[in-house]
């Protein structure tokens, strides 16, 4: 009786790990790529009103699925609020969480997971009212903040307030959507987030232009999307996905031109593209799987302008995403 | 004969496993180890699979840091203390809402189950209305109402209402004076605590003179003026010893004084109004549970409907009444986590959203917050158990 009930529990144990150990492997056996993605809010993660979703985030899930599939439709987005996006991902419900999330090394440990990298330098500001004539956050003492539960914003708040000795009343929800209502019905003075998430959250105030972005920025926020701990072929794959989209914008190739460039001498396009090498196969993906990404989803400088650059409402500058070579942060390390 | 025969022998010997006595034991203690051994089994597996992964697990969070503020806390908390503390604050903001819930749900419950039963046809149609609405939509569309009805209907903070006695009205809550004990208070406590006890002695006195002689005392009034007008005479003998905190318009926010949020109105609103509705039932059902011939016989004893009512047929009612209530407290204890939607921050909105996600550590938070629920729940059950038996009919 009881080694049959060991073996149960090892069998229970055993089942249980080997599905989160081999996520390449459950995913190509589904046929589906699961991808945790914010639901609301424009440039990053947004269903439009066909159900079709596009966003910074969106595009590296889109960009995986082509990867892995040579499909960039076999994506499927799971809407996740701030704070159930962590659970989603430890608990397998998601295979890749692409939520506008922030790194940081806490989350990095003890969360169980891992970050793949960064696909979008942010840091945080203020909106408030023009009609309250504050020029800097500075001036904010005393005032009332609505912010998003669960996030870095939450406690980078409290930091800011308390480094620079400023009273505050923090009203907190759990959802973007009803922090950003209870500002735009005068609950508070100003509503906080990246500042990225400000730019489009402005355009769904009431009227956007009695509000303004404060220039201060109050944090670092890195915004990157993450994978479960302990699963490096995993984490490769949509580690030099993400690089693959960077690579390919420093080299040139675009969707325009990536059938051209296939016939390129320069070997490190050819590297990229697969035509030289077996740098896919040494993924567990195909040889052509940077074409497939780059046909379907573009390099990252396409996916940026489309979804938040100059392409989108959004018209965000790129700013310290641009490439390292134009004078920003975006690196990624050769494909060779 | 053959009968008398057997009487004396030991009776026919069954095999053990045949015993119903034992065999019955056998599958409780089975079904017993079953269920341990999945209990064992999941908890090992979930401990097995956090190492595997990377999560931290345990208890250590407790004492950590917080880092984050939260907008109502009855004890006193800053950004800088322990998840341990925020946990508390968010256990305190729960237990007001639900305990403040609880009074009103059964004062409003009470008044509009008796309206339903009322012959005055406008009463007891605008009862029925009351009820039929209220119980037939989600209480979580009733909160979202109350918030925003709440908020849309106030005033900006420049605008504020100001009510006389040196309140504020505006969309950041109800800002009122706060009263500050000053030395010489201390009598003003003992006046009330003398006044209470003074008639608690009255009553009984009361009854026991009536009893004996039947002869009826003034025991409400005389109550009145123990409990109010002996601390008032003694508040104003002793010099008026109270000042008042009156809350100042600031820049951005009204500070000092007491601060009532739109967020806990909005919640106290809605579980007040949706749990009435269904008191307002149990309490009509358990009325017209108590039969007609109880009315009729008070009446034939002369007694008047006023108190046909509060003697005869309430005391009666109560016991059924009084195990459908618990249900509904405990309803609306467990409903005030709904509070997450209109950002009050209540046990659930602190512990499982902003710590579980702050830490990570979902299986220790969601296991803490279920076991409050539970012996919150379990303690409420417990107390109406007492009551009830109290009031239970009892048998001769």
């Amino acid at each position: 009786m009881k080694r049959i009930a060991s073996v149960i529990a090892l069998a229970v144990i055993f089942g249980a790990t080997s599905a989160s150990a081999q996520t390449l492997k459950t995913v190509k056996d589904r046929g589906i790529l699961n991808c945790g993605s914010n639901g609301s809010l424009a440039g990053f993660g947004l269903p439009d009103a066909q159900g079709k979703w596009a966003g910074l985030d969106v595009d590296l899930c889109r960009a995986v699925a082509a990867a892995v599939f040579g499909d960039d439709k076999k994506a499927k987005f799971i809407p996740l609020s701030a704070k159930d996006r962590f659970t989603a991902l430890q608990s397998g419900e998601v295979d890749l969480l692409a939520r506008n999330t922030t790194w940081t090394s806490s989350r990095d440990t003890q969360l169980g997971l891992n970050f793949i990298g960064v696909n979008y330098y942010d840091g945080q500001g203020f909106m408030v009212r023009t009609s309250l004539k504050v020029k800097s956050a500075l001036e904010l003492g005393d005032a009332s903040v609505c912010v998003q539960q669960g996030t870095t914003t939450e406690l980078n708040l409290a930091d800011y307030f308390r480094a620079n000795k400023m009273k505050l009343k923090t009203v907190t929800f759990a959802t973007s959507n009803e922090a950003l209502k209870a500002y735009d019905t005068g609950r508070c003075d100003a509503y906080t987030t990246d500042a990225s998430g400000l730019y489009s959250e402005r355009l769904r105030v009431a009227n956007a232009a009695e509000h303004i972005v404060l220039p201060e920025i109050i944090s670092k926020e890195p915004l990157g999307p993450a994978v479960r701990h302990g699963d490096d072929q995993w984490f490769d794959v949509v580690k030099w996905t993400l690089y693959a989209m960077i690579n390919a914008e420093e080299l040139g190739v675009t969707s325009a031109n990536v059938g051209d460039m296939a016939k390129s001498d320069n070997p490190d396009i050819k590297r990229l593209l697969g035509t030289e090498g077996n740098y896919g196969e040494q993924l567990g993906l195909s040889k052509d799987w940077v074409v497939n990404i780059i046909k379907t989803v573009g390099n990252y400088g396409e996916s940026f302008e489309r979804n938040v650059g100059t392409g989108s409402p959004l018209k965000i500058d790129r700013g310290l995403n641009k490439l390292w070579s134009k004078g920003g942060l975006q690196y990624a390390p050769p494909i060779r | 004969m053959s009968i008398d025969l057997r009487a004396g022998e030991p009776p026919a010997s069954v095999p053990f496993y045949n015993d119903p006595k034992i065999r019955s034991i056998a599958y409780q203690v089975a079904l017993c180890l079953v269920i341990a051994f999945l209990i064992y089994g999941a908890a090992s597996n979930a401990i097995d699979n956090l190492k595997r992964a990377n999560i931290a697990s345990g208890f250590g969070f407790w004492e950590q840091t917080a880092g984050f503020d939260i907008s109502q806390s009855m004890i006193s908390y800053t950004n800088q203390s322990s998840y341990g503390r925020a946990f508390w604050v968010g256990l305190c903001n729960t237990l007001l809402v639900a305990a403040v819930g609880i009074v009103f749900a059964t004062l409003i419950g009470f008044v509009v189950g008796i309206a339903r039963l009322s012959k005055n046809w406008l009463v007891h149609k605008a009862a029925s209305g009351y009820v039929e609405t209220i119980r037939n939509i989600p209480l979580l569309l009733q909160l979202l109402f109350w918030y925003n009805a709440v908020l849309k209907a106030l005033p900006d903070l420049r605008d504020s209402v100001k009510i006389p006695g040196g309140a504020f009205l505006n969309n950041r809550g109800l800002f009122m004076p706060e009263p500050i004990a000053q030395s010489g208070f201390s009598f003003v406590v003992g006046a009330i605590v003398i006044g209470i006890a003074g008639s608690i002695g009255y009553h009984l006195w009361a009854r026991k003179r009536q009893e004996k002689t039947g002869e009826q005392a003034p025991v409400f009034l005389v109550s009145l003026g123990l409990i109010i007008g002996l601390p008032l005479a003694v508040f104003f003998a002793a010099g008026l010893p109270l000042t008042l905190d009156y809350p100042e318009a600031g820049r951005f926010n009204i500070r000092g004084g007491i601060e009532i949020l739109p967020e806990f109105a909005a919640l106290l609103f809605g579980l007040s109004i949706y749990t009435a509705a269904f008191i307002a039932e149990v309490v009509r059902a358990g009325i017209r549970a108590v039969s007609h011939g109880q009315t009729e016989a008070a009446y034939s004893l002369g007694l008047r409907a006023q108190p046909t009512l509060r003697l005869v047929v309430v005391p009666q009612a109560m016991r059924v009444i009084i195990p459908p209530l618990t249900s509904q407290y405990l309803n609306l204890t467990k409903n005030s986590t709904l509070a997450v939607a209109i950002g009050y921050p209540d046990l659930v909105q602190i512990f499982t959203g902003t710590v579980l996600n702050q830490t990570g550590q979902a299986v220790e938070v969601v296991a803490i917050t279920m076991a409050v629920y539970l012996t919150i729940s379990l303690v409420t059950s417990l107390l109406m158990n007492i009551y009830n038996s109290r009031i239970a009919l009892v048998e001769r």
